[in-house]
């Protein structure tokens, strides 16, 4: 079934974030992505780890795996090394990604993983309560860091170029137009699309506001960016402080872990038949 | 003389191809007719260390290792001092004269038959090959033939079908070295003798249980299998990414058990038949999502190899110190199935059910086995294929036709709900690992709550339900039903308790035995029913507090009479296991 509006998508579950909320920002980007693409709403699939989050497999009426802290990315594999014709989105926290589930973002990437991944980098841990996480700012002040983070914060742009990845962007959920476009280049782009997203945090987050982002950010496709070159895609991801890109950092074609599967042909497993397999031949080897 | 009830050690350092050398003998044995079992003892270790391999072969059933070895071919000096007190009386060594100097070493056994052979420069001279040293083990291979009086040709045939033509040939070369050595420089003296049978041929088949787990899960439709190195279960990794491309999967190493039981998880929510494997520290890993598949009603089948703990323990050992972990682990309370085959068969048999447990009522199925059973080698009648069918039960993978909006957690009798995979049409499919309502967004209701819990702990009844029905053998048991006393055990001790039993049968002494096959949902009534008819009751186990008397105590309200308990890391020899049974009687 085809989504041609907004409503294809709309749940019936009550949404429960915070007023002004930067994952409204997310999940209406995402919703106006899916109808931008027309994608098939039966074949959708979202993943969710846990946080705040991780609430948005309810709120868009797409098949939806909502798992546990940490492992947006190995559930998302499985989906689709199982099931190639669904498109599989995985969508994590700044804490779900980048410090629960930190072993398997590097991993995803280099397999060129056929998937999307947005994580909602609002720089705390809101869910809870208020605590820091690897995005968080030096000097930080959290429940958990309450004379301020001394600990330098994770790049997770940069980490995601030298591991090889094919499609590296990041945006930022007060400018849900811009995200939307993003969202629509990742789900038309074959390989690990990999979104990290801005998502001010209304009720933990003092410093990192909308109004934070709006005075630092740029867009790379207007500042003349080019995206086919890794070097400077990596030297833009080490931009921080007055000024900070927000766009596509790099995007190359390149084939898949699953393309790569080249006995499989790109057939689901789901469609292979169980019965009737002959393990004739190993036993004749054992014999 | 005594033919065709034998056993023999091959030891060395690791790295000098011990276990293969014992394969290829054991398996030569097999094609005259002979029943093999085999077992190895390694260190976790690459190079250097004692590694050693038994086989036992008789025409008669067979199912475990020996107490003692009738024959040593000692690759190195130290197993023939390590192993030397483990010989029968008249039994021999083959070594080496030019490595060991066995005469000056205080052998302290007057009664053994020595082999000298020089190994080692029939390899370098005779054969030119100084750079094959390994070879020297083929060459000690051939002796082996013409010590025991075997037939040099079964050996010949299963190099043939082993090798590449040229390096079989080469091998051949060498054995036929090693057997005229023998046969030219000794008298035909020695006691122990092997006989081909009238059941020769390639009938039969010689795997490890890590083989027959493989042959299980490929023949019940797994299509994806993920794990991560993990002793003594990597032989399974190993068998299903070699048979990938044949068998039109996906088996893959990832970066580590967390990832491999989510990775599972999402295949099989997405429909696939899946697996993964691992021991204890790889199980603590999965722990988490393990309760994950509970909650989300995932059907996905994990094999737990044990081996001694805590922690590291010793790795490449056998031990059963993980029942209770594996029935509790993972917060919360949620349905599974614990399984634990006791012997190769079972274990090709009880995976390719796991798999139909798992689907049926949409739960995790653990394969509960240890280094004992999955990496010994026995040789076996070829697998009846056709015993075990495949069952999906409710499975929607095409459209949905039920009435109203589809709910992927329907409540229903059984708690088992119709299950569609994401595309089915007409369908969205809410897969939650937060407490959820009948359509899989999430809830915090107390009423919700409630009625979710009892419908996922109903789907255990129904399980229990369809052991009965169908006669499924939940519990097995051996022996007569008058004795002495009822053994009682789970999982690998079931070889060296049913050698016991053979040994104490010969010397009139009627015990008799339940192998406790399902542990999870626990079948109290057969438990209770054999309890009850018991004289005496003997728990044999592989851990240190006797957990399966502790599971008889919860679900029974008894209290074993015996136990007998081993820890090292060592399976039980078996007369060793009927002495101590004796005692207890």
């Amino acid at each position: 079934m085809t989504v041609v509006d907004m409503k294809d998508l709309a749940s019936t579950a009550k949404i429960t974030w915070c007023p002004g909320c930067g994952n409204f920002g997310i999940v209406s980007a995402f919703k106006s992505a899916l109808v931008e693409v027309g994608a098939d709403r039966e074949r959708v699939v979202i993943v969710s780890g846990i946080g705040c989050h991780g609430k948005i497999a309810d709120y868009v009426d797409v098949n939806s795996f909502h798992g546990i802290h940490g492992r947006v990315l190995p559930l998302a594999t499985g989906i689709k090394l199982a099931n190639p014709n669904l498109t599989v989105v995985g969508f994590s926290g700044d804490a779900d990604c980048y410090d629960e589930g930190w072993d398997h973002f590097c991993h995803a990437v280099r397999r060129n993983m056929d998937l999307t991944l947005i994580v909602h980098n609002n720089m705390i841990l809101g869910l809870t309560t208020g605590q820091t996480t690897a995005t968080s700012q030096i000097g930080f002040k959290t429940k958990s860091t309450p004379f301020g983070s001394t600990v330098a914060p994770l790049n997770p742009i940069a980490h995601a170029l030298i591991s090889n990845g094919t499609f590296v962007a990041r945006g930022f959920a007060g400018d849900p137009k811009h995200l939307t476009g993003l969202m629509v280049e990742a789900l038309k782009h074959k390989g690990f699309n990999y979104i990290d997203v801005f998502q001010p945090c209304v009720t933990f987050n003092y410093l990192n506001t909308y109004e934070w982002f709006r005075q630092r950010i740029y867009r790379l496709e207007e500042a003349g960016h080019d995206y086919t070159d890794r070097q400077k895609a990596l030297e833009k991801s080490f931009e921080w402080g007055d000024r900070i890109p927000i766009g596509i950092f790099y995007k190359e074609e390149r084939s898949t872990y699953r393309d790569n599967l080249e006995h499989l042909k790109n057939k689901p497993l789901t469609e292979l038949p169980l019965e009737d397999v002959d393990i004739a031949p190993i036993l004749e080897s054992m014999r | 003389m005594k033919v065709n009830d034998f056993s023999f050690l091959i030891g060395g350092e690791a790295g000098a191809g011990i276990s293969r050398s014992g394969f290829l003998l054991a398996k030569a044995c097999m094609r005259g007719g002979l029943n093999v079992f085999g077992v190895n003892d390694y260190q976790s270790l690459i190079r250097g260390g004692h590694n050693f391999y038994i086989v036992r072969i008789s025409d008669g059933e067979i199912y475990s290792q020996p107490d003692q070895v009738d024959l040593l071919i000692a690759l190195n000096a130290e197993t023939a001092l390590r192993h030397k007190d483990e010989l029968v009386s008249g039994g021999g060594i083959i070594y080496d004269e030019n490595d060991i100097n066995l005469k000056a070493e205080p052998l302290s056994r007057k009664d053994l038959k020595l082999y000298p052979i020089p190994l080692k420069k029939i390899v370098v001279d005779e054969l030119k090959e100084p750079h094959n040293l390994i070879m020297r083990n083929t060459v000690a291979l051939g002796a082996t033939i013409a010590v025991t009086d075997y037939d040099f040709a079964l050996l010949e045939e299963i190099l043939r079908d082993t090798f590449k033509p040229e390096v079989a040939e080469s091998n051949i070369k060498a054995a036929r070295k090693g057997y005229d050595h023998i046969k030219q420089n000794f008298k035909s003296e020695f006691e122990y003798r092997l006989k081909k049978t009238d059941t020769a041929g390639r009938r039969r088949i010689f795997l490890s249980g890590n083989e027959a787990v493989g042959l299980g899960a490929l023949k019940a439709g797994c299509k994806f299998y993920v794990s991560y190195p993990m002793t003594p279960t990597t032989g399974l990794l190993h068998l299903m990414t070699s048979n990938e491309r044949n068998y039109s999967m996906i088996a893959m190493q990832p970066e580590g058990e967390i990832a491999a039981i989510n990775m599972i998880a999402g295949a099989a929510f997405a429909g696939v038949r899946t697996m993964t494997a691992t021991s204890g520290g790889g199980f603590c890993l999965m722990s988490e999502g393990l309760g994950m598949t509970g909650m989300t009603e995932t059907p996905v089948v994990v094999m737990v190899g044990q081996r001694p703990g805590p922690s590291t323990g010793l790795p490449t050992y056998s031990a059963q110190g993980d029942l209770r972990f594996v029935i509790h682990a993972s917060q919360g309370e949620f349905p599974r199935v614990v399984v634990a085959p006791g012997d190769i068969e079972e274990c090709f048999y009880e995976t390719m059910r796991a798999f139909n447990w798992a689907e049926k009522y949409q739960l995790p199925v653990i394969l509960l086995t240890d280094k004992y059973v999955v990496e010994s080698e026995v040789s076996v009648e070829p697998f009846d294929v056709n015993r075990v069918g495949i069952e999906r039960g409710s499975l929607i993978t095409d459209k949905y036709e039920g009435k109203g909006e589809y709910g992927r957690y329907e409540i229903t009798e059984t708690g088992v709900s119709p299950r569609a995979v994401p595309s089915a049409k007409g369908t969205i499919v809410h897969a939650n690992s937060d407490e959820h309502d009948e359509y899989g967004l999430t809830t915090e209701d107390p009423v919700t709550t409630t009625a979710m819990m009892d419908k996922r702990m109903r789907k255990l009844s129904a399980i229990v339900k369809e052991i009965e029905e169908r006669n499924i053998e939940a519990i097995k048991f051996y022996g007569p039903e008058e004795a002495q006393a009822t053994i009682i055990s789970w999982g690998s001790t079931k070889g060296p308790i049913r050698e016991a039993m053979k040994l104490l049968k010969s010397e009139g002494v009627a015990v008799n035995y339940m192998q406790i096959l399902y542990l999870h949902p626990f079948p109290k009534g057969e438990v209770e029913k054999v309890l009850l008819r018991a004289k005496k009751t003997i728990v044999i186990e592989q851990n240190k507090t006797s957990q399966l008397s502790s599971l008889i105590r919860d679900h029974n309200l008894r209290r074993v009479d015996n136990k007998i308990l081993r820890y090292d890391g060592r399976p039980f020899n078996p007369g060793d296991l009927s002495e101590r049974i004796k005692e207890m009687l």
